[in-house]
């Protein structure tokens, strides 16, 4: 079990206060799963951090009763000069795992070839991803953390991120946060809307995504380039 | 300051010391491999970089003659000195902003921010010793340098001086990520205690006041420690170990203080 309790997130800024972050609690088990739609800016990123530990909430707990993943396909704890498989030796010996029987995986996932043995410096946005995504998998996790505008790629990639996640791992409970309410609609079995710096539950997925859809008619999102 | 994802249930300690080892060693593979690469000489730079600054800095001590009077050979007083001086300067200098460049690191959730500061105390610390023993054993073999007259007390020189390096390194580690102004301030001020820090002179060598100011630094007991066990009683030594001690302990509750408050403050 997965549980957030009144968690709060307060940044300073040079006007002030600001409450990103307002009273969020919910609770999420083994095997179940939970999407939360926001806006740009809603949020959401924050929330992801928060879960996986990398930043303290303000007030509230959260406790963590399962293996809880880093973000997705997270490249930014790369360190560029090291090799794609120093990062995986890294990863692995930072969670207590024998790297050597998840090569042969991370070869194949990642379709690197030789630049596997080279610095991810030279690598290109793509592999950096793939490479990020197969180092999630490699490691056990209970609950995994989707920042849904963290795995881009092309589609070949998504369908085997799909494949890895979605088939392989179907016992796994999984967070995905997205502004794109429709892959709420495709993944998850239940959906809550991050709004004004709250997360208001809703009893269907459906009635998350037409809340949604209302209010971005409201105020609609500036168009991303 | 450390995480399992043990059912809420406070972990063993055994089982923290386990997951505390096998964070630092990956996190030292990780910043050796960084630093060093593995080309050339690789991980030997570690110690390499130290013993070029103090080879350099006995070449100039040597050449202007500053322990000129003393019984003590130019080499060793240089190599006792300088060695002492990458000791407190070096740990501290590579923590500074050192949470900030690593922060990325926070999202595997059993690396701490401490982790990142001792992998760096302990690189540190450890190239320094190196140095000095590396550089001693060749000055010893060649006859430049004599053998030490306590290795003990050496040792325990060494050990003072690797505490107080540490406990400063936390403070500003943790310090930084409070405020970049930690980080200007700690350069000029890690310039200008260089020379007050008893690297260049022996503490008899001053006036009587001026003594009882600069044995207001704690890394100066340390090197006077340090000396005469090097040199045995052919120099007059001026140290507190009781002083010295009580200045890195409320240094290490402090900086241990700053680090953790420093991690509960990490944003992106």
């Amino acid at each position: 079990m997965l549980s957030l309790e009144n968690v709060s997130k307060v940044y300073s800024t040079r006007q002030g206060p600001r409450t990103v972050l307002d009273n969020v609690s919910f609770q999420l088990g083994r095997g179940r799963n939970l999407g939360i739609l926001g806006r740009n800016g809603a949020g959401k990123s924050t929330l992801i951090r928060l879960i996986s530990g990398a930043e303290r909430p303000t007030a509230g707990r959260i406790r963590r009763g399962m293996r809880v993943s880093w973000p997705l396909a997270f490249g930014g704890a790369f360190q560029t000069h090291l090799t794609g498989l120093d990062n995986l030796k890294f990863v692995c010996r930072v969670y207590g795992v024998d790297y050597k029987p998840l090569v042969a995986f991370v070869e194949e996932f990642t379709e690197l070839g030789i630049y596997l043995r080279e610095p991810v410096l030279h690598y290109s946005n793509g592999m950096m991803t793939r490479l990020a995504f197969a180092l999630s998998m490699a490691i056990e996790f209970d609950c995994f953390l989707i920042d849904e505008a963290m795995v881009v790629g092309d589609v070949r990639f998504h369908e085997r991120c799909h494949v890895e996640l979605f088939h392989k791992r179907k016992d796994r409970a999984f967070i995905l946060v997205t502004h794109e309410a429709h892959v709420i609609k495709l993944y998850c079995e239940n959906a809550c809307v991050l709004h004004e710096g709250r997360l208001l539950p809703f009893p269907s997925v459906d009635a998350a995504y037409d809340f949604y859809q209302a209010t971005m008619a409201e105020r609609p999102e500036e168009v991303e380039l | 300051m450390m995480n399992t994802d043990l059912f809420n249930s406070e972990p063993a300690l055994l089982k923290c010391l386990a997951i505390q080892r096998r964070v630092l060693h990956a996190l030292l593979m990780r910043e050796v491999i960084t630093r060093f690469g593995r080309d050339n000489l690789g991980v030997l730079w570690l110690i390499g970089e130290p013993m070029i600054f103090t080879l350099g800095v006995a070449t100039l001590w040597s050449a202007a003659g500053l322990a000129h009077g003393s019984a003590i050979p130019i080499v060793a007083f240089a190599v006792t000195g300088y060695s002492s001086v990458l000791m407190w300067r070096n740990a501290a200098s590579r923590c500074s902003m050192a949470i900030e460049q690593n922060k990325n690191l926070l999202f595997h959730r059993n690396v701490q921010v401490v982790d990142v500061l001792l992998t760096r105390i302990v690189l540190e610390i450890g190239g320094a010793t190196g140095s000095f023993i590396v550089l001693s054993l060749f000055f010893i073999f060649i006859g430049w340098m004599p053998m030490p007259v306590d290795l003990l007390q050496v040792l325990f020189g060494w050990v003072m001086l690797a505490w107080f390096g540490a406990s400063l390194a936390l403070l500003i580690g943790g310090g930084t990520a409070f405020s970049p102004i930690v980080e200007r301030l700690w350069h000029p001020t890690a310039y200008l205690l260089f020379p007050m820090s008893g690297a260049a002179f022996m503490v008899e060598w001053l006036p009587v006041k001026l003594q009882q100011v600069v044995l207001l630094l704690p890394m100066v007991h340390g090197v006077e420690i340090l000396r005469e066990g090097y040199f045995g009683n052919v120099v007059l030594t001026h140290y507190d170990v009781g002083y010295m001690a009580a200045c890195c302990l409320m240094l290490s509750l402090g900086g241990l203080y700053v680090v953790r408050e420093a991690g509960r403050r990490v944003e992106f």
